[in-house]
């Protein structure tokens, strides 16, 4: 109903803005973005081109680089130099460190969605009232501090913890089960950290749905499962995109949660380049990960402007 | 029988219990946590009985008092310098006539979101070092309020934008015919109605800067440690419940920054 009013209503204040553009000049009005486009021109942009040069350069041995041409961190990437006849070795560390993470990423999303699906929808279609409390409920752990609800987290799954107390307490087991510095542990604490990031984005799309469609499919005989899979499901894809692409894309990049609840044994692309930025002192190293998980980013916000413009929205 | 058709119309199976376990275990392990700061015995994880002496132990920190002296310096002025910033952007990109590069304008403001955290971590570090090394510059905590900035905007632009996009032009169109000059149309009119967007874009960018642990942790450099610093550095000793009292703190001043911001939005549908 809203949504019907909407296009119209834009469309005639826009062109009502641009007749009264005209007559004060408020093509000047451009220049006021210009403080925040130079502070984030000088201290964001240019970062991002200095660690491509730098990924180019030959690491200082105490940190930082020295200014010759090297494309050796490319090269260290994937293969790492014999000490002695100076031959290259494939070495794929690296490379199972990212595909780790990519996976973990891809899980993480996954079970994200299949829970964030139906809470968001349940969400939707509440009263008004009901509506705005589940909003606040999730927007709360949103933007709570990371580090402290992954810290929650690892209260929880220590070996002195509340859920291997309550077991030994129970009787159920006589020692404690090693949760935390696993790989559940990070797959936990990723689930955790990403899951109100998927209810948000699906909660917005899913609240425009037009239920009348719904009801159509009903009248034409349609089951509970049929209406889900055909009518709601495809009607809130933009959504799903939105949501998967704000859990996959800080998930492939995690750096707090594998910190905390890997215990730097079970390491993510994240904590990899941090390393070389610290104990490991190879920064040409770092920027290099860093511009390959950048393109992996790229890709993926590919494939999103990709799917979601062009398409005729309905509802 | 006597329920409304049009809600069991909407239901779907078990979607009730999902939503439910979903906000439990969003809900409980913060909870757990936060019991476990009023515990009297000095373990983490072994109840034995109620204090607040935690919270006294951790106020009474020297250590604490530093990291939030910088925490509030940092955020404060990040908060300040951004929403500025972001009010005059969203200005700038909604009450224009459509120019060459607005797109590209729009994408820059939004890039601090779409790059992973980590990565304007190391590029950041990269920056400054550069040009402390080459230069010879370099800001102290300057350093950390501006790397802050950069991502606050963003924040701070969002509900700024919508609100400016929401609102009703034909008052400033009045304006205009009543002969106000731009100027005074923009004070009179715009700047009283863009106000609830503005705090709530300032809320949001406070709380990022208060929160953040990831770029702070890389730039930071000696004697700049903020709270989640903080929080990191008693991690890696034996725990007391005095971490616990630390980390609800942080969250009472998240729960108090979302709740503000969320209820100026509301007010703002209605």
């Amino acid at each position: 109903m809203a949504t019907a009013t909407l296009s119209p209503t834009t469309i005639s204040k826009a062109a009502l803005f641009e007749a009264q553009a005209a007559k004060a000049g408020a093509r000047r009005n451009r220049l006021l973005s210009l403080p925040a486009l130079i502070i984030i021109g000088i201290f964001g942009v240019l970062p991002l081109l200095i660690i491509c040069v730098y990924s180019f350069l030959v690491a200082a041995p105490y940190g930082g680089v020295q200014w010759h041409f090297s494309a050796d961190a490319y090269l260290n990437f994937l293969f790492q130099r014999d000490i002695f006849d100076d031959t290259l070795q494939f070495t794929p560390d690296f490379l199972i460190i990212y595909l780790r993470s990519f996976l973990f990423a891809v899980v993480t999303t996954v079970i994200c969605l299949l829970l964030g699906f139906p809470t968001a929808y349940f969400m939707a279609t509440r009263p008004p009232a009901q509506r705005n409390w589940w909003v606040l409920m999730i927007t709360i752990p949103f933007w709570s501090n990371l580090l402290v609800r992954t810290l929650a987290i690892m209260f929880i799954i220590r070996d002195e913890g509340l859920i291997n107390n309550a077991l030994i307490g129970l009787g159920v087991i006589d020692k404690p089960i090693t949760m935390l510095y696993t790989n559940f542990a990070i797959q936990l604490g990723l689930l955790y950290a990403f899951l109100p990031f998927m209810v948000l984005p699906l909660y917005s799309s899913l609240e425009k749905l037009d239920f009348r469609l719904i009801e159509a499919g009903y009248d034409l005989y349609a089951t509970r499962r049929q209406v889900l899979w055909r009518v709601i499901i495809p009607l809130s894809k933009p959504g799903i995109i939105a949501g998967c692409l704000l859990v996959f894309i800080p998930a492939l990049g995690a750096y707090v949660t594998p910190l905390i609840l890997g215990g730097g044994i079970h390491l993510m692309i994240g904590d990899l380049i941090a390393q070389q930025f610290g104990s490991g002192r190879n920064w040409p190293l770092g920027c290099a990960q860093a511009l390959i998980l950048m393109a992996a980013v790229l890709v993926a916000l590919y494939f999103y402007v990709r799917n979601t413009s062009g398409k005729v929205q309905h509802g | 029988m006597g329920e409304p058709r049009i809600m069991d119309i909407k239901d779907q199976p078990g979607f009730r219990t999902i939503a439910i376990i979903c906000l439990l275990v969003l809900y409980v392990p913060v909870l757990i946590l936060m019991i476990f700061s009023l515990n009297s015995g000095s373990l983490v994880t072994h109840w034995e009985g109620v204090t607040l002496g935690w919270y006294g132990t951790a106020l009474l920190n020297e250590e604490f008092h530093s990291a939030a002296r910088n925490t509030m310096i940092i955020s404060v002025t990040a908060t300040i310098v951004s929403t500025i910033c972001a009010t005059l952007a969203a200005i700038g990109m909604t009450r224009v006539k459509p120019w060459p590069g607005l797109a590209a304008a729009f994408m820059v403001i939004n890039l601090p979101l779409m790059v992973p955290e980590i990565i304007t971590a190391v590029a950041t570090l990269s920056f400054f070092a550069l040009i402390a090394g080459t230069l010879g510059l370099n800001f102290g905590i300057g350093n950390l309020i501006l790397a802050h900035t950069v991502f606050c905007i963003p924040f701070a632009y969002m509900p700024i934008r919508a609100r400016l996009e929401d609102m009703d032009l034909t008052l400033e169109y009045a304006a205009a015919d009543l002969y106000a000059t731009p100027w005074n149309a923009f004070r009179r009119i715009t700047l009283p109605l863009l106000v609830p967007g503005i705090m709530s874009g300032a809320a949001l960018a406070f709380i990022v800067s208060f929160d953040d642990f990831t770029i702070t942790q890389l730039v930071a450099g000696p004697g700049q440690t903020t709270l989640p610093l903080y929080i990191w550095n008693q991690i890696r000793r034996p725990m007391t419940p005095e971490i616990n009292a630390i980390s609800t703190i942080l969250l009472m001043v998240s729960i108090l920054f979302v709740s503000v911001s969320f209820l100026i939005a509301r007010r703002r549908a209605k």
